[in-house]
């Protein structure tokens, strides 16, 4: 208990390079914490995406790409689904409902997609469903509802008239402009692809293409407007009566003979794909990790600096009784006082960060930082980081243990 | 050596030398003493100018150093019997030692800094009741209360070394070691310094040895020795 009090005091003694020291470790601390929870945020945030879909169907293809295409608006879709397919899989007895997808036309730069009400009152991400702040849905064949950052973005409000072109380029020449929709509603922001797309009715779509089939127009790739029947969609979400049965689901439309699909269980594909990019969070950890070492080989060096000036301070604690033990004792346990006080620091400042900053994190990223407890993978960097920091000490340490040896009462001064 | 052999009333001697040689390198002494011994409660001028091996001296009797060969007897025990932790405690039960200057811990007040070895060592503490009360009653003594809570960046040299004696004394130890404790201090204060230092070396009973340069000072103690003339080695050009 002495010791600790006299460490305290030693290390107050030098505020200055003690308090840069510390805030070096709880940089360094704050950076490996707060990687940890922002990717858990982001990871969660990405996860709840898509939520309470059992299957997403696509035209066969990558699942990857099914995926991108069809919850994150981006790439291309996979291809068409003739709406009798449709029909056909609608009707299994498995399925509880579906919504449909159409994907191909966008709005200056922002992605179309044709849907149903089922839209509206089926999809669910992170456990909410799709809610407006102002109108509603699409009723007919000229509305549209807009994502929260599109209405943002060109400024649209309530019967704004949007004139849809052909293709995702920003700059499109196939504009249906014969077609033109009235915003019906704006979706409230939900922090998912959703905000940047405008959606529109099936029929609403096929009235657009067929406007402009009519008046002689260009027709790029899908979806091409069928003579008989609604017109192909390029995917659908499917919710299944019994979660048990989605798998045998997915295997009967993957090996369907008539049309090729690909059927995907999201929360399986979000985790394949967190895969793939997740990589990126290997790199930040590892930074950190260096920063980290870099944050502890400043302490030593710290430490080692005030060595010289401290032989006298260490004879006089030789002089009244203190054997080299204790010196080297006194020297680990600034360095250990240090990292923990560093580590403590560190995690305030993340959890400090989180309160100030979360708000606006939220608004800008759609990341929802959470103040969860430390997990254990924070409690394994912060242990390694205490006991790594209280080994940095036994270096100084051991060269105060030699200079107390060689000088004993009189150092060389 | 006996302790029949003590000079002073058949008691154990504070400090007993015997064929005590010392090297920081092997095969160049630098300590040579055939026989020295301190009687308990004797005041000692030791007369050391530098090169007479004193610092090496004052660190074997302290038991920082460990003698290479010989006997060095402190209140009948041998220190070369002792491990160097066992000595470390030796030295704090029982020895208080003054330095010639930075006598003390700069991040302590005061009265933190006189009873740091009751602090440090069980075996000091319990030389005393209250530590509080003893560093107190040194402190009046030594003419420092009113400091005994400012920060020791603030005295004088002359009030540090006070301190430093208060500090040595706490827990009247058997041995003060006064390395040149003067040689900071001006005359007036010097002598101010010696007065009040004998006093409370009376008051506690201890031996005192006092190392100094300064023969001037050697009239006021029991004995005065020549290190260079103990010392074999010293001629030999120590350290």
């Amino acid at each position: 208990m002495l010791l600790l009090s006299l460490a305290w005091r030693s290390l107050r003694n030098r505020a200055v390079i003690s308090g840069l020291t510390l805030l070096s470790i709880a940089l360094s601390v704050a950076l490996l914490v707060g990687i940890e929870h922002i990717r858990r945020g982001v990871r969660e945030s990405f996860a709840g995406t898509i939520k309470g879909t059992d299957l997403i169907v696509g035209a066969r293809g990558g699942t990857t790409q099914v995926l991108l295409s069809t919850v994150f608006g981006m790439s291309s879709p996979t291809g068409s689904i003739s709406w009798a397919t449709y029909e056909r899989w609608r009707a299994h007895p498995a399925v509880r409902w579906t919504i449909p997808y159409a994907l191909g036309d966008a709005h200056k730069g922002q992605r179309v997609i044709g849907t149903t009400a089922e839209f509206f009152t089926r999809y669910r991400f992170r456990d909410r469903s799709v809610t407006f702040t102002e109108g509603g849905p699409p009723a007919t064949d000229r509305e549209v509802a807009i994502g929260a950052e599109v209405a943002e973005r060109l400024g649209y409000t309530l019967g704004s008239e949007v004139v849809l072109a052909h293709g995702v380029a920003a700059v499109s020449f196939a504009e249906h402009t014969a077609h033109p929709f009235k915003v019906r509603g704006i979706i409230d922001r939900t922090f998912t692809p959703i905000d940047r797309a405008l959606y529109v009715t099936l029929d609403g779509l096929t009235a657009m293409h067929e406007v402009e089939e009519g008046a002689g127009g260009l027709m790029m790739g899908p979806p091409t407007p069928q003579t008989e029947g609604p017109a192909p969609i390029t995917a659908f979400l499917v919710g299944t009566k019994n979660r048990f049965e989605t798998l045998q689901l997915q295997r009967e439309m993957n090996e369907d003979r008539a049309e090729p699909l690909t059927a995907i269980i999201p929360g399986v594909a979000l985790a394949q794909l967190w895969q793939t990019i997740g990589s990126a969070e290997v790199g930040l950890r590892v930074v950190a990790t260096l920063t980290l070492i870099v944050g502890l080989i400043g302490m030593c060096v710290a430490l080692f600096a005030s060595l010289e000036s401290r032989r006298r301070e260490m004879a006089i604690l030789r002089a009244v009784g203190a054997g080299p033990r204790t010196i080297v004792s006194l020297l680990v346990l600034e360095s250990g006082v240090l990292a923990t006080l560093g580590a403590l620091t560190g995690v305030a400042m993340v959890y400090g960060g989180i309160v100030l900053a979360r708000s606006a994190v939220e608004a800008r990223f759609g990341v929802a930082l959470t103040l969860h407890p430390l997990g254990s993978t924070e409690w394994i960097y912060l242990g390694v980081i205490v006991v790594a920091g209280t080994l940095v000490g036994l270096l100084p340490a051991w060269r105060a243990y030699r200079n107390s040896l060689a000088d004993g009462l009189s150092p060389s001064l | 050596m006996s302790d029949s052999a003590a000079s002073r009333g058949g008691s154990t001697p504070a400090v007993a030398i015997r064929d005590l040689r010392f090297a920081y390198v092997a095969g160049r002494d630098v300590i040579d003493i055939s026989a020295l011994e301190f009687a308990a409660g004797e005041t000692v001028f030791l007369h050391g100018p530098s090169g007479s091996g004193k610092t090496t001296l004052l660190g074997l009797i302290a038991g920082v150093l460990a003698p290479r060969t010989g006997h060095l007897t402190l209140l009948g025990t041998d220190l070369s019997t002792l491990s160097s932790g066992a000595r470390d405690r030796f030295r704090a039960a029982h020895l208080g030692y003054v330095f010639q200057m930075f006598n003390l811990s700069p991040y302590l007040s005061v009265r933190e800094n006189i009873t740091l070895p009751c602090r440090l060592a069980a075996s000091r503490r319990s030389r005393v009741t209250d530590p509080e009360a003893a560093a107190q009653a040194l402190a009046e003594r030594l003419e420092i209360a009113g400091l005994l809570d400012s920060r020791v960046t603030a005295l004088s040299v002359g009030q540090q070394q006070r301190v430093a004696v208060a500090r040595a004394l706490i827990g009247a130890p058997e041995l003060i070691v006064c390395d040149e404790p003067t040689s900071a201090l001006d005359a007036d204060r010097r002598d101010r310094f010696l007065e009040l230092l004998f006093a409370n070396v009376a008051e506690a009973g201890s031996t005192l040895l006092f190392v100094s340069h300064d023969l001037s000072l050697a009239g006021r103690f029991d004995r005065t020795l020549a290190l260079r003339e103990l010392n074999r080695a010293a001629t030999m050009g120590g350290i």
